[in-house]
Formats: C-alpha cells, structure tokens, sequence
C-alpha cells in the first residue's frame, strides 16, 4: 500500500480548500512541483503566483497579500524558506499577519540532496518568535486536517513538511485540534514524546518495551508551540520519565521545548533524542535516520536508561 | 487629483515647513532618531497625503490608496504628516522613542495610518507587490504608493521585488527613491555604487520618472505623469537634499542618525520659520 507523504496531502488540502475559498492565496518560489503547491496552481491560477526562487521577496509579496486580507500559504524547502527568517520576524510575525509557512523537505527527508538542502534547525528558530505557531503533523491524515483547520485559524504559522511518506497512524475520524497534544497510547512507565515523522518511531519503540513489560505512554505533539503544557504535565507526572524524539537538532526543538516546561512545573529525568549538532549528508533516508540514531532502538534504549534511574 | 494652483502649491510648502518643524521639535525631544532622511523626504509625504492619495484618517475608502514607509527610519516625517492629517492626535507626537510612548522609533502597525511596521530596510517593495496584486485580484482601482531610501536599494532584496512588479504588470504601484546621495555610513557612491541607478530601474522594466524631490510643482507633476502610465510599475526617482530645509543639516551625514540638540534646535526652527 501507498502512503501520501504530508507535503502531497497538504497540496491536495490546499486544491480543496481554493474550490470555496475564494481569498486563499499560495505562493512559491520555484519549488511548486517539490512542495506540491502546482497543484493549486493550476486550478487556481489567478490565486497563485510563482516569485522566482526569491525566498525573501517571497515573504514580503505575501505580507503584503495578507495585509489586504488574503490568506497566504507560501510554500518552500525548510531550509531555503529559513533564509528569510528576518523577513518572517519583523513583518509577518511582528504584525501577526495571515500568513502559513509550508515548510517541506523538512528534517531529513531530503535525503540524497544533503545537508545544504536538509534543516535541523527550524524549529529552534521558528519557535522563539512572537506570534509564531510552529506545526509539525506526523501522517498524511494529521497534515490534511491541520491544513484545513489552518485555513481559518487567524495568525501566521510554520507548518513543517516532509519530503517522504510515513506510515498512517490515524484514521479518517481523526479530528485535529491546534494546541493540543494526541495521546497515542496509554502507559505507567515512561512517556515518549515526539512530533512528525518520529511519531511511528515511537509508536514501534512502545511495541518493542511491551514485550519487556514496560509500559509507555505516547504522545504526538503536532504543534510546538503553543506547546499544550497541560498534557505534557500531567503526562509527566503518571509516568515520572519522559523521552523526547524529533527529526530536528537536539537543541532548541521539541526536546527543548519540553523540558523549558518541566523544569519549570515538574521536572522528572529526561533523555532528548534528535540530532546531535551536526549537519546532514547524502544518503537513502531509512540508512541516514538510523545512522543518526532517530529510530525505535534509541527510544527504547533511552527508555532503559531512565527505568534504570531513580524517579 | 485635482488640477493644481499656485495657491495650493504654496499651501503644500507651507505644510512642509510645519512637517520639518514637527521634525525637529520632536527629534531633540525624544533625544535620538533620524534627522537628515526625515527631512529628505517630507515634500514627497506632505505631497502624497495632502494632494495625491485618496485617503481619510476617519474612514475606509472603497478605492483607498495604500502608502508604504520602507525606509522607516523616516518615521519622524510619516507621523508629523498623519498627525497634521487627522490620524491621531499633534499632541501624541511627543511620545515618540519615549518609555511606553504611542509612536515606536520605527513605524509600528499599531499606530493609526500605519499599513506595516518597517524598520528592517528592503522590505517595502515586496510588501506592496502583495498589496497591488489583492487590489487587482478585487477590481479595486487603488494604487501603491511605496517610498524608498537609496541607501537601502543596497538590499537585494529590493531588486527582486523590483523583477516581480515588472513580471506580473503591476502598474498600480508608484515607487518613489528618496535620492538624496547619502547613507549612515557616507556617499552612497562611495559605499556600495548606485549609478547608473535609473538604468537599473529601466533595465528592469520600470517606468522612470526623474524630479527634483524638493521641487513641490515637480512632484506634484510626477505623480500626475505616473497615475496615467500603464502596463508597468512605475518609479520616481527623487533627487533630494538630506537634512532639505536646514541649511547647517543639508548634505551633512552625521545627521543621518542623530537628533538636533538644544541650540541646533532653535537655529533650525529660526530657519523653518
């Protein structure tokens, strides 16, 4: 069976969305075939416009649209859409303009095109910004449903994309709700935290402790910030250890995030797994994330680690 | 736009004058901020709102043209031409740069008749391609007026802009470049070269439009010239005097960033009298 990645389904939300919402403007900056913006494109002609590869200028254009009470979608590579995080910060998000950042090929996922074309860092950079919702769904359900609800939700926000498909997690019924983290599973032991593509990773990681008799529990938290604080908490406090995964430097991004919380509201031992600061290289994706410890035996050794300490 | 007199032409001096007094009150008050570009470019601000622009402090106008500061640090002169407009009140121009004050030292979207928040150079002319694109995408008859610095033309920004505007036809955009020959750092020719700076703008696919920015009968018939050009942005290169009005100010570069102390004050308002 075929998977949609989340950049695929987001393109296909979009072309559903533009057939009755008329204001809705998507701008790319040459990149529409990669980040799936052609295909609102194409339907929607008048409603899209291609900048060039002009990153910057691709930002200020949709300010601009936004200012005039359009909703703006803006499609680029993470990385390459980072290059105008000043851009993002003193216009976008300073006056708290209507415009969502489709940010695709995140993390790793643009395997074999390396680490100028990879981004470990975006969550770091996106999340310390004032007004910034930053957004990460985990299957092609979650990234259809967050697009939509996105459509209506006023206030600029970072959507991170990804490049390749995962495994389905939810199912059609799934409803998405901005600002909440979905508990995925139950459990006593340990809470294994995670966001987008790790989310299936923790999901196998769960599997594999089971069999152990350790009982996790798992949450996917689908938008960084805001950052549900209630739910990580109370999770925090029916497990007493908590695992954080993410496609994403170890500094600064989800595992950050977490433990900003619990060190402040109820701090238990903690293990962050991501990327150790360093850059990507070419490869096949499934080689690179294992090679980069983001799979199911780090969280499952993490997991040990922290069952082996005290609570 | 009506036709213009030589009584009116007066009257729109006489604003500016007051609009450079504002300046300079407001400037040795707040004790920093941006002398030389905010009096560079005053007749062009006292032109736009006072003459240009269909606009209104109270109400949205079906058709409502829309203005962009991108160079922000000309603040001063933006806020001493909406307060002389209605859009808050003269007595608020005192809060300028001040502890919890209405007028941040850049523009802030906040502040009543400002479309954006600027301060960051570069930015403007994007701002307004998106705001010319919603215009015409709803049949509205508006047009984009957006003034730039030339020092920030420095920013590479501004040219992709600039290729956007003449891809898409965005004819309902007026550029105006406050040429005024200097920068916080020196001569814009000796910092980083500009000319042949009007070529660059043609080669571009622009209209260009050469004044005297100083000259109040010229801009007036500038942007009578631009409102009727089509099928292309148009650009109005403004040649301009930093410090325009104050003799010991005029193309004086340590006024780029600093405001007029006590005595500087009173010899330019003995002079803007």
């Amino acid at each position: 069976m075929s998977y949609l990645s989340t950049r695929e389904a987001c393109g296909n939300a979009l072309t559903e969305l533009g057939e009755t919402e008329k204001d809705i403007f998507v701008l790319d900056a040459d990149l529409s075939v990669s980040t799936q913006t052609k295909k609102f494109a194409e339907r929607y002609p008048q409603r899209f416009l291609n900048v060039g590869c002009a990153e910057q200028n691709l930002v200020g254009t949709a300010a601009g649209l936004a200012i005039a009470r359009k909703t703006v979608f803006v499609g680029s590579y993470a990385m390459f859409i980072n290059r105008a995080w000043e851009q993002i910060r003193n216009t976008i998000s300073h006056d708290n303009l209507n415009v969502k950042i489709l940010a695709s090929h995140s993390g790793m996922t643009n395997a074999p095109d390396g680490a100028s074309h990879q981004c470990f860092e975006d969550i770091a950079i996106m999340r310390v910004i004032p007004n910034m919702s930053v957004l990460c769904p985990a299957d092609e359900i979650e990234a259809k449903k967050l697009i939509l609800a996105e459509a209506y939700r006023k206030g600029p926000s970072y959507i991170r994309l990804n490049r390749i498909a995962t495994q389905p997690i939810y199912d059609i019924d799934y409803e998405f709700e901005f600002g909440k983290a979905v508990q995925i599973k139950e459990g006593t032991d340990v809470t294994v935290i995670a966001t987008g593509t790790m989310v299936t990773e923790a999901i196998k990681a769960s599997e594999v402790l089971k069999k152990e008799g350790i009982n996790a529990q798992i949450l996917n938290v689908h938008t960084l910030k805001p950052l549900d604080n209630d739910t990580i908490i109370k999770a925090a406090k029916d497990t007493g250890r908590v695992v954080t995964i993410e496609e994403h430097s170890r500094y600064g991004g989800l595992g950050g995030a977490i433990a900003e919380i619990l060190a402040e509201s109820y701090p238990v031992p903690m293990r962050i797994i991501g990327i150790k600061d360093r850059f990507g290289e070419s490869g096949v994706y499934e080689h690179l994330i294992n090679k980069f410890g983001l799979n199911a035996s780090e969280i499952v050794k993490s997991a040990k680690i922290l069952l082996g300490e005290k609570k | 736009m009506t036709e213009i007199t030589s009584e009116d032409l007066k009257k729109l001096e006489d604003k500016a004058n007051l609009i450079r007094r504002h300046v300079i009150k407001i400037l040795n008050s707040a004790g920093s901020g941006h002398t030389g570009g905010s009096l560079s470019c005053t007749d062009l601000l006292v032109a736009l709102y006072f003459h240009v622009m269909n606009h209104s402090p109270d109400v949205k106008l079906e058709n409502q043209d829309r203005f962009i500061l991108s160079k922000g640090h000309a603040a001063p002169a933006l806020y001493s031409t909406l307060a002389e407009c209605g859009y808050f009140s003269i007595n608020e121009l005192e809060s300028l740069r001040k502890n919890n004050g209405f007028l941040q030292g850049h523009p802030d979207c906040k502040i009543p008749g400002v479309e954006v928040s600027g301060g960051s150079l570069g930015q403007g002319l994007s701002i307004a391609n998106g705001l010319s694109i919603a215009a015409k995408y709803d049949n509205k008859n508006s047009k984009i007026y957006v003034l730039l610095g030339d020092g920030e033309c420095d920013e590479g920004q501004i040219w992709e802009a600039a290729m956007l505007s003449a891809h898409y036809k965005l004819d309902n955009i007026i550029a105006i470049v406050d040429r005024n020959g200097l920068q916080i750092d020196g001569q814009t020719e000796k910092v980083m070269c500009l000319e042949p700076f009007a070529r660059k703008w043609e080669s571009f696919g622009w209209n260009i439009i050469e004044i005297d920015g100083n000259d109040m009968s010229q801009i007036i018939n500038a942007f009578k010239e631009a409102k009727c050009l089509t099928g292309k942005p148009t650009v109005i290169i403004a040649y301009t005097f930093k410090g325009k009005g104050v003799s010991f100010m005029e193309w004086v570069n340590s006024f780029h960033g600093k405001a007029p102390n006590e005595t500087e004050m009173n010899m330019a308002l003995e002079e803007l009298k």
